[in-house]
């Protein structure tokens, strides 16, 4: 089990940039089809609070990487 | 033995009737908000509708965390009691203000006033929930603090009924215009009342014994926050907290309470008042079980029943959700032709001279359920060319057949917020010491309830815009169901994975 967790971790550590990235490719596509304050405000605030999240996601991969969370 | 628990019971009852009206406080603002939005935030003003974006979204997501951050680390350096004493103050001072501040038309710095209070509603409630959970977990016998800290859960829920509640009355009690010139505020002025009455109450508590044995010993952490998040051994903890227990809880939560309202509001087109009596209907229903789960926990384990709400959720979302939408859709239904009712009024606008005309069919089908679709049509003045997109609303009424079938359908849904909900607060100040728990508890609680739950109604409502394409211009119904279906499904693997049975003793 704790092998499958640590391999989980690198899944983990890659899912916070790759959420990231597509949370700002589809704002930019929405963005740009209709820049109007209703369309890219919205996009603004989630891509600023899930940045921070996404970090989060990504320390937390380390750790389960490293073992931290072995039994 | 008997003493202590009534002493305990005191203790519940303070707290939870603290939370309950810091709850209520806020969720008035959003029961409300229409009317607030044309009150404060008017149309056709860029800066104000930019305002009351920030208000809707910023209090809610962006301000809870920093308000667990800031009462967290006051509650771990001074004490609970002190602390949550001082959120509900903020919470019941904002709340009535907003009730005092004047309409726009008369004062222009309305809209800045109102996001500064809303800001204040959302860091106070950011701040009270750990307080109050902590509070009572330190009091409680730990063999039971899934039971005794259940009682604080069922506020969240209490809350909300007790808002929609006050605003019925109101709105029965007064006329139609009343209520919309001056009626909605007092919902808001009544708060001082509710709040006046529970700091009384909660002034005549005594400080948790833990934090009082911790103060005697001199063992108060120096820096809560450098302690929760600056150290490897506890940081790891938060985030295991945030990802394997209250994402998704979060989304879980907001999918039964808030997304199945908009759903049947928005996506159905159900009638208003009809929906909102079936979901009080099944509030209520439901609510006992935060505290029959919280109880549970304290025998089974508080992962294996959150996980378990989780898994039998994300799994039953789809067809539950269909299940609603196919009672609204009316084109499964027959209509009895000889019933239709149609009616056409015209008027023109004496500033613009432009003329509209409203056209109102009525359509009775033979389940009982009747939809009133009403069109309306504006002409530039003196021509015959529309000026605007036709404007099209829909309001299904569900013959009374449906009744006990949606309110069935809401309260499974809100018993899978019951199992997710009920043991959190317990399994929460379980994963961290004394010292630094209300801090530790608090941020994620809020990021995963205010952030990846508060959104679920704004991205389920997006996903589902985003779905309709110029081949399916109405769109997949259920696919706002993707996001919490995929944040839960997430947070049930690395809960399964991650999360120890083994209950640590702080």
């Amino acid at each position: 089990m704790n092998l499958v967790k640590r391999i989980l971790g690198i899944f983990w550590l890659l899912a916070g940039p790759l959420a990231i990235f597509l949370l700002i490719w589809e704002a930019w596509r929405k963005i740009a089809a209709n820049p109007v304050q209703d369309v890219y405000l919205p996009w603004i605030i989630i891509i600023t609070i899930f940045t921070p999240i996404a970090v989060g996601l990504m320390i937390f991969g380390y750790y389960a990487l490293k073992g931290e969370y072995d039994s | 033995m008997k003493k202590s628990n009534q002493n305990l019971y005191s203790v519940i009852g303070a707290s939870s009737l603290g939370t309950l009206i810091e709850w209520y406080d806020f969720y008035i603002f959003g029961s409300l908000a229409t009317i607030i939005s044309e009150k404060f935030f008017p149309s056709g003003n860029p800066t104000a509708a930019f305002l009351s974006t920030l208000a809707t979204f910023a209090a809610g997501f962006i301000v809870r965390p920093f308000g667990a951050l800031v009462f967290g680390r006051l509650g771990d350096l001074v004490g609970r009691k002190y602390t949550f004493l001082v959120t509900l103050v903020i919470m019941g001072g904002s709340t009535f203000c907003i009730g005092l501040i004047p309409g726009y038309a008369t004062f222009k710095a309305a809209p800045v006033v109102i996001l500064l209070l809303r800001l204040l509603q959302g860091l106070a409630l950011g701040g009270e929930y750990g307080g109050a959970a902590t509070y009572v977990a330190e009091h409680a016998p730990e063999n039971r603090r899934g039971y005794f800290t259940s009682w604080i859960q069922t506020t969240a829920t209490l809350g909300l009924f007790v808002s929609l509640l006050v605003i019925l009355g109101c709105q029965t009690l007064l006329s139609k215009d009343d209520f919309y010139n001056w009626g909605w505020r007092i919902p808001f002025l009544l708060s001082i009342a509710l709040v006046g009455v529970s700091i009384i109450i909660r002034l005549k508590m005594q400080e948790s014994p833990l934090f009082e044995k911790l103060k005697a010993e001199g063992k108060v952490s120096a820096n809560p926050l450098k302690e929760s998040f600056g150290h490897k051994a506890n940081l790891k903890m938060v985030l295991l907290a945030l990802f394997g227990a209250t994402m998704g809880q979060g989304v879980v939560w907001y999918t039964g309470q808030f997304y199945a309202q908009t759903f049947l509001l928005k996506t159905c087109n159900l009638d208003a008042t009809q929906v909102n009596t079936w979901m009080g209907i099944a509030l209520l229903l439901a609510t006992p079980f935060f505290v029959v789960f919280g109880a549970l926990s304290d025998k089974i384990g508080r992962k294996t029943i959150m996980l378990a709400g989780m898994l039998i959720a994300l799994i039953c979302y789809r067809p539950i959700f269909a299940s609603l939408y196919s009672y609204a859709d009316a084109s499964h239904k027959t209509e009895i032709a000889g019933k239709r009712l149609s009616q056409t009024t015209a008027h023109i606008d004496a500033s613009t001279g432009d003329s509209a005309v409203i056209v109102s069919t009525m359509h009775t089908y033979t389940d009982g359920s009747v939809l009133t679709e009403t069109q309306k049509k504006t002409f530039a003045a003196g021509t015959s060319r529309d000026k605007a997109i036709p404007q099209v609303k829909k309001s299904m009424l569900l013959g009374h057949m449906y009744g006990s079938r949606v309110v069935g359908f809401i309260f499974v849904l809100v018993l899978f917020v019951t199992m997710v909900y009920g043991p959190i607060a317990a399994f929460l100040v379980e994963l961290f010491p004394t010292h630094i728990r209300y801090t530790s508890m608090s941020l994620p609680y809020h990021i995963g309830n205010g952030v990846f739950g508060g959104l679920v109604p704004f991205i389920g409502t997006l996903m589902y815009e985003y779905s309709k394409t110029p081949a399916n211009p109405s769109g997949d119904v259920l696919a706002g169901l993707w996001y919490p279906i995929g944040i839960a499904a997430a947070c049930f693997i690395i809960g399964a994975l991650y999360v120890s049975t083994k209950h640590q003793k702080h």
